[in-house]
């Protein structure tokens, strides 16, 4: 795509508002964070004392028994249950994409409805049936919901992709000599790289992000970085602990950011891949 | 260097279509051999299922006298080149050539890769393209590269499906010679799916033409063009196609629509009994009587010129006429056969560029009745087929092939010595 210089400027003028729009509420979170306790609730937008006492406080401080292992636990989890969603879902979508089984369609089916299902009616029976089987508070307690809750995607996004790759490079690949495994893990998957990636990163964000399932699956060995933002505590009980929690907020967003800095293009690669074909 | 065997191969689909019905060839090691056939006449189908991508219902196909019908793909060792040249394109041009090289692992040293690469590479001339991405390639160059992962490894044949039908025209031509150069230099047993006349007959040694599934006839290409089986090998092979005209039998006489032409005792048996056949004339032995020297037993007639098309180095000029009813059914099939459109029915003559034929204007003609083949309307056969001459020219053209194989075969060795 190549735009002209008038399109370019004027695509970046239609940007800037929406850049602010999502920029406001990201700095406002980074100004109560180093914001000192006494001026928290001063009501202006630009913090006019700076102090890192909030990020001590959790990092070394106080609160650091309580964060980073939360912290610990949220790594844990979002990046196994990542995997083993990213990995599931290639397979599943590959042989949806390939294959003609009977059940193909419903399987698809199955997997959009199962994302319609509202999380929260979803918590007290496990929350139950987990106490029972004693996945109440660990780490795999969590994987295997997050898995319920991001493979649908996963595998929606990932049939899309496999979709798109000609019926001839695989049957190229068998003709030169290839089996099956080798055909897809040496042009298959390479082909639907962007797709993998894009995949990934939903399904991180996804399990980084939940609160429902965090707070309500896990007590005190498996609880993850959105649920422990929940105990914090104010130094008194008159006092709320807004500028920890900001803090928090802060170093959570950082791998994110981290993950979409690195993956940036093959993200926007995946996303637009499938809109022209070529 | 193999041969390949077809024994009445058949494919069904599972939704019942019979796309190949009882194929029967014998490949010989070296041996060129063309598919060739209107669209879903199944060519593409039958190459399919000789490399193992689609499943033989039928029959058994054998690779240097072994049955491999049930065999994977990979293992029966062919190479082949997809129409939409099916390259990785993640990978480079380099390793694009080197992909089946590197499946076996270990099996080939690195350093046996890049000289088998750098082999490929200069035989198809690209060298320079080494580094660069499929995308970034013309047309011409992703062809070359299909062809060079195809050659780089040994395998026993190769197989091309409609290589060349998404090159422009020139650049068509020029990789016709290409394919023709690699493989008499490589002497490699290669099937080629086209449904280019001008391709099967320039490239192959012997043509296999298909309609519908079933084979009509399996030839070299001058014995298909001269000594065609039936209507619809004569109909498909030549540019323009050959004329067909009705012609009413009465005595030992044939009535054209133009003109009258008799014909001798021993011919008589075939059309008894027959009230119409249908002649077939190819355009480029009608001659101008204006400007060519006529033999002794030439047949002179005059017709009006509807349309003519000057092409520099020839001349076509459009003679139409009134196909007979009963005949005229046969026509219009045949033509859908062909893919052709149902046009009007119309004689077209091929003449000298310098022929003053005109349009609109009446004009003299002549032709050899020699050179005329007779049908039979209902079933298509083609009665006046020479089976000695036809043996003569398969004769013929198996020894050219050998002798062509036999001096590539030289040549290498003394390359490679």
């Amino acid at each position: 795509m190549d735009a002209t210089p008038k399109q370019k400027w004027s695509l970046f003028a239609v940007s800037i508002p929406v850049m602010l729009w999502t920029l406001i509420p990201l700095f406002w979170i980074f100004s109560l964070a180093v914001k000192p306790n006494s001026i928290q609730a001063d009501g202006k937008y630009f913090p006019r004392e700076f102090t890192w006492e909030n990020f001590r406080l959790i990092l070394t401080g106080g609160a650091s028994d309580l964060f980073l292992p939360a912290l610990w636990n949220s790594i844990i989890v979002c990046l196994a249950a990542t995997i083993i969603s990213v990995v599931l879902a290639t397979f599943c979508a590959y042989a949806i994409a390939r294959l003609d089984f009977p059940g193909k369609k419903m399987i698809l089916l199955v997997a959009l409805g199962v994302s319609f299902f509202p999380v929260i009616s979803l918590v007290t029976p496990l929350f139950d049936t987990w106490r029972s089987v004693g996945l109440f508070d660990t780490i795999p307690g969590l994987i295997i919901p997050y898995l319920a809750l991001t493979l649908p995607l996963a595998i929606w996004v990932l049939s899309a992709f496999f979709q798109q790759i000609p019926w001839e490079m695989e049957q190229a690949a068998q003709v030169d000599g290839a089996t099956s495994w080798q055909a897809f893990r040496k042009v298959i998957v390479p082909l639907a790289a962007p797709g993998v990636f894009t995949t990934g990163i939903i399904t991180f964000f996804t399990a980084w992000n939940d609160f429902v399932f965090a707070i309500s699956l896990t007590s005190e060995n498996a609880r993850t970085v959105p649920a422990a933002l929940a105990f914090f505590t104010g130094a008194s009980q008159f006092e709320q602990p807004i500028g920890a929690i900001s803090a928090a907020a802060v170093i959570v967003t950082i791998p994110v950011v981290i993950l979409v800095l690195i993956f940036q293009k093959r993200i926007v690669a995946g996303l637009t891949s499938g809109a022209v074909k070529g | 260097m193999s041969q390949i065997q077809l024994k009445q191969l058949g494919k069904v689909y599972a939704d019942g279509y019979e796309a190949v019905k009882a194929v029967s060839m014998d490949i010989a090691d070296g041996e060129f051999m063309i598919l060739v056939g209107p669209s879903g006449c199944g060519k593409s189908t039958l190459l399919r299922m000789v490399v193992g991508l689609e499943d033989i219902t039928s029959g058994d196909l054998m690779i240097d006298g072994k049955r491999v019908n049930e065999l994977a793909p990979r293992d029966r060792n062919l190479s082949m080149v997809f129409q939409n040249y099916a390259l990785y394109p993640h990978l480079s041009v380099y390793e694009n050539i080197a992909f089946p090289l590197r499946l076996n692992k270990g099996s080939i040293s690195e350093d046996e890769v890049k000289r088998r690469v750098n082999d490929a590479a200069d035989m198809l001339e690209l060298k320079d393209h080494l580094d660069r991405k499929p995308a970034n390639l013309s047309g011409g160059q992703r062809q070359r590269v299909a062809m060079g992962r195809a050659i780089v490894r040994d395998a026993d044949a190769f197989l091309f499906d409609e290589p060349l039908s998404n090159l422009d025209a020139k650049l068509r031509g020029q990789m016709r010679t290409e394919i023709a150069r690699m493989q008499r230099r490589l002497g490699q047993t290669t099937i080629y799916v086209t449904h280019d006349q001008t391709e099967a007959m320039t490239l192959g040694d012997r043509v296999t033409v298909l309609k519908k599934g079933v084979v009509q006839q399996i030839a070299s290409p001058r014995e298909l063009y001269e000594q065609p089986v039936n209507l619809f090998v004569a109909g498909f092979i030549g540019s323009p196609p050959m004329n067909f005209l009705p012609a009413r039998v009465e005595g030992n006489l044939l009535k054209l629509p133009f003109c009258d032409v008799s014909f001798g005792e021993e011919f008589a048996p075939k059309v008894a009994g027959k009230e119409l056949v249908i002649v077939g004339l190819r355009p480029e032995f009608i001659k101008d009587s204006a400007i060519q020297e006529p033999g002794g037993n030439a047949i002179h007639f005059e017709a009006d010129v509807d349309v003519t098309e000057w092409l520099g180095n020839e001349l076509y000029a459009y003679v139409p006429f009134e196909a007979d009813p009963s005949v005229q059914s046969k026509l219009d099939e045949l033509d859908r056969d062909l893919d052709g459109e149902g046009m009007r029915t119309q004689m077209v003559v091929n003449l000298e560029a310098r022929s003053r034929v005109r349009e609109g204007e009446r004009a003299k003609f002549f032709f050899d009745p020699l050179l005329m083949h007779v049908f039979d309307p209902e079933t298509g056969d083609n009665l006046t087929r020479n089976e000695e001459a036809a043996l003569q020219i398969a004769a013929d053209s198996e020894e050219d092939r050998k002798r062509a194989l036999e001096r590539a075969r030289r040549m290498e060795a003394g390359a490679t010595a």
